[in-house]
């Protein structure tokens, strides 16, 4: 059966639990419902909640854990005789995968696919009609796997609907039988919410501690490739592809920092200048349009951002400034893409602390203009330090926006890992040499590959202490002032 | 009659300031009506009324505290010592210096308690040293009778004192900027039967130095802080006379159903 109709008897069933559940409560006070100790939807809510809700976590959470179990069965079947040179398992499973979709397409489409499976050069030729490529014909092996998993993938489908039915019917006698003009029915909908929600963020905080632990596993492997002291102290990055590259994150750190440095420079000042423009002394008619154009500036996609730095920045600076002052002739700089990206960010900043200046009560600025102080002594001794909390955190976006920006370095500042002082020589960061070492034609094993888990940990890191730095000053403000 | 006597007084004490078919406009909505009112030098002047009557609107009319507000209109003459304050010469911010204001809900910023005092006197330049500025603020704090209650944590945040302590917060940073008038706009309505004779008995202290205009719901209150008492009444004053005269022997029957309890 496939999902989308398995869900649509569980929504079928939940109606019916709704319906029924209603009914049953109505009919046990005989229609005074008065006497319920809940209005007659909240009994049919729950029993539908208590149908369909158990019964959709298990489909998740099946097919989640799915992979874990099916793949043991077909990974022992691979022939280690058969693997081609340079080819693990574990990259042989990877077509394994590929061929069991490409079959699964082929019969969801009412294609007879048992002919295809004693030929592997006519399974090849089917296969790259539907769009699944495969470099070389499938070896036996590798058929056989490809069989093992696509019937363990049955069994389980049709084991996890059998199961996700049971239960789904075992929830509803259950939220049934349960009913009685007695039951808060009321209550428990609300307990029930409460848990769904709890649930949800609970998917957010699992991804994260999922996305950091990938992070970390790859990290560790790198690490076992690469001593990690050459990592966080060499100065020098000259990845090889060959080997024996000298991968030190140093020169990316600075490259980070610096243009992320002067992009705040832009961008806090005129950010938030703007912000107590536009909120303290604009009238409502201004205000309207010029925020919106403003906020433009965050819709305009980075790329377009390289190019203004590529193609007008980049050599304004070089002419006017860094061949005169005898800085360099280099087009690429840490100011271009600095200054670019302060322009980007703009927005971030002034829109946030806007609405934050805002928030700010009349009254306070009421008593401070009451006692003869000038508008600009209010906004400074009184709005902006009861914005602060809000305002450093939208300092904060900016500033993990600017650290985690790659299309506009590259365009801007360019690829040359160096560490220098120098503001208009090339540089560049973190986030485009991750782009770089994954996307060389490497294998994937390799420390030049891997470096790129290596160095998205750092920025991981970097952000999360930018984050815990806001979070100390806001609260001991905080404390100073609430 | 009225002006007649208001003639004699004039011999004797100096006007502060002079309202003159005062008109308050929120939008369409016509909120102060052609009121004519002195404030006396040295004088106690009490605003009673109904609530909604106009008494907060007219109060901040007299600082040009309505500035803020973008729908007011304020028509009329006021002045200050004869010069109009409406004027576009005159600097709404120098008025405000003059003409200190306590408002009806507390509004102490989110400031230590020390800071919130020291505000005025900072900005003005009041003090050479900090010592001075100690001073200030430890009289001002004592004169709104709050010094007890937070000597000892004079850096604890402001918004953490309870709501009358509030209150007395916002009178001891409005008379630390030393104004010539002070326009008090309900000041004890949080207060408990003890704070509120301290501050009535501030407010009578300060007479000696500056005019202070008071905003009240409790007649008692009016009759024992004012001389002279203003009844209002859906925008337009009714009364405005002797304190004395207006609670003894109102001209106006809707004064004197207002303070035997009959209106409001
Ligand atoms: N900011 C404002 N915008 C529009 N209308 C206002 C505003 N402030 C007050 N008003 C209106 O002006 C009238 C007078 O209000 P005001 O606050 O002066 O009354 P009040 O006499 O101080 O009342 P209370 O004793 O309840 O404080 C009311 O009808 C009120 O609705
Ligand atoms: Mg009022």
């Amino acid at each position: 059966m496939s999902l989308g109709l398995l869900s649509i008897i569980l929504l079928v069933l939940a109606v019916a639990g709704y319906v029924l559940g209603r009914r049953k409560a109505v009919s046990q006070v005989e229609g005074d419902i008065r006497k319920l100790h809940s209005l007659p939807p909240f009994y049919g809510r729950i029993t539908a909640l208590l149908t369909a809700v158990p019964a959709f976590f298990l489909i998740a959470a099946w097919l989640l854990a799915q992979p874990l179990f099916l793949e043991n069965k077909a990974i022992s079947l691979i022939n280690p005789a058969e693997l081609p040179a340079g080819k693990s398992a574990q990259l042989v499973m990877a077509d394994v995968r590929r061929v069991a979709a490409g079959l699964n397409m082929l019969a969801a489409r009412g294609e007879d696919v048992t002919p295809l499976l004693a030929s592997p050069s006519a399974l090849k030729t089917a296969l790259n009609g539907a769009g699944v490529v495969l470099e070389t014909e499938p070896t036996p092996s590798t058929l056989a796997a490809t069989a093992a998993l696509r019937d363990a993938g049955k069994t389980s489908r049709l084991a996890m609907t059998i199961a996700a039915l049971v239960l789904a019917v075992a929830g509803l006698a259950f939220g049934l039988s349960r009913i009685n003009p007695e039951y808060r029915a009321r209550n428990a909908t609300e307990q029930f919410a409460m848990w769904l929600l709890i649930g949800s963020s609970l998917v957010a905080v699992l991804t994260t501690v999922g996305i950091v632990a990938s992070l970390l596993f790859e990290s560790i492997h790198f690490f076992q490739l690469y001593p990690i002291s050459d990592f966080l102290f060499s100065a020098t990055w000259t990845p090889k592809f060959g080997g024996g590259s000298s991968l030190g994150i140093l020169p990316l750190l600075w490259g980070t920092l610096y243009v992320s440095a002067i992009a705040l420079v832009v961008a806090v000042p005129i950010g938030l200048m703007s912000a107590i423009y536009l909120a303290e002394y604009a009238s409502k008619a201004t205000r309207a349009w010029v925020k919106p154009a403003i906020e433009i500036l965050a819709g305009i996609p980075t790329i377009v951002y390289g190019l203004f730095a590529l193609v007008t920045v980049g050599p304004l600076l070089r002419d006017y400034f860094a061949q005169p002052l005898g800085l360099g002739n280099s087009s690429s700089s840490v100011m271009t893409a600095g200054l670019v990206m302060g322009i980007m960010v703009i927005p971030f900043v002034s829109s946030l602390s806007d609405d934050i200046i805002n928030a700010v009560p009349q009254s306070l600025r009421d008593g401070s203009l009451g006692l003869g102080a000038t508008p600009s002594e209010t906004i400074k001794q009184v709005v902006v330090p009861a914005a602060l909390p809000g305002i450093v955190g939208a300092v904060l976006l900016a500033a993990s926006r600017a650290i985690g920006e790659t299309m506009i370095v590259v365009m801007g500042a360019g690829a040359a890992a160096q560490l220098s002082l120098n503001p208009f020589e090339a540089m560049t960061t973190v986030t485009v040499k991750i782009v770089s070492q994954l996307t060389g034609d490497t294998e994937f094993a390799s420390p030049e590959t891997l470096v790129a888990f290596a160095l998205g940990l750092t920025l991981f890191c970097l952000t999360l202490a930018l984050n815990i730095v806001a979070l100390v000053i806001v609260r001991k403000y905080r404390e100073q002032y609430e | 009659m009225k002006d007649q006597r208001l003639e004699t007084r004039v011999d004797t004490q100096t006007i502060k300031i002079e309202a003159r078919k005062a008109q308050v406009y929120y939008g369409t909505n016509h909120a102060i009506k052609d009121v004519d009112v002195d404030i006396m030098d040295k004088t106690v002047t009490a605003f009673i009324g109904p609530s909604g009557c106009g008494k907060s609107t007219f109060l901040r009319c007299l600082n040009r505290m309505n500035d803020t507000i973008p729908s007011c209109r304020v028509e009329g003459s006021i002045t200050l010592e004869g010069e109009s304050i409406y004027d576009p010469r005159v600097d709404p911010v120098q008025l405000r210096a003059r003409i200190g204001m306590v408002f009806q809900k507390p509004n102490p910023f989110p400031k230590s308690i020390y800071d919130n005092v020291a505000y005025g006197p900072k900005i003005h330049g009041l003090t050479r040293n900090k010592a001075e500025l100690d001073a200030i603020v430890e009289s001002c704090l004592r004169k709104a009778a709050l010094w007890n209650e937070v000597q000892d944590r004079l850096n604890a945040p402001g918004t953490g004192l309870s709501g009358g302590q509030q209150q007395r917060l916002c009178i001891a940073r409005a008379i630390a900027t030393s104004p010539e008038v002070l326009l008090m706009d309900e000041p004890c309505s949080a207060l408990d039967p003890i704070a509120t004779a301290q501050v009535e008995e501030l407010i009578d202290e300060l007479r000696s130095q500056f005019s202070v205009v008071i905003v009240t719901h409790s007649m008692q209150q009016a009759a024992r802080v004012s001389q002279r008492t203003a009844f209002f009444h859906l925008g337009n004053l009714v009364e405005f006379g002797e304190t004395g005269q207006i609670f003894t022997n109102p001209k106006d029957p809707r004064t004197e159903s207002y303070i035997s309890g009959r209106i409001g």
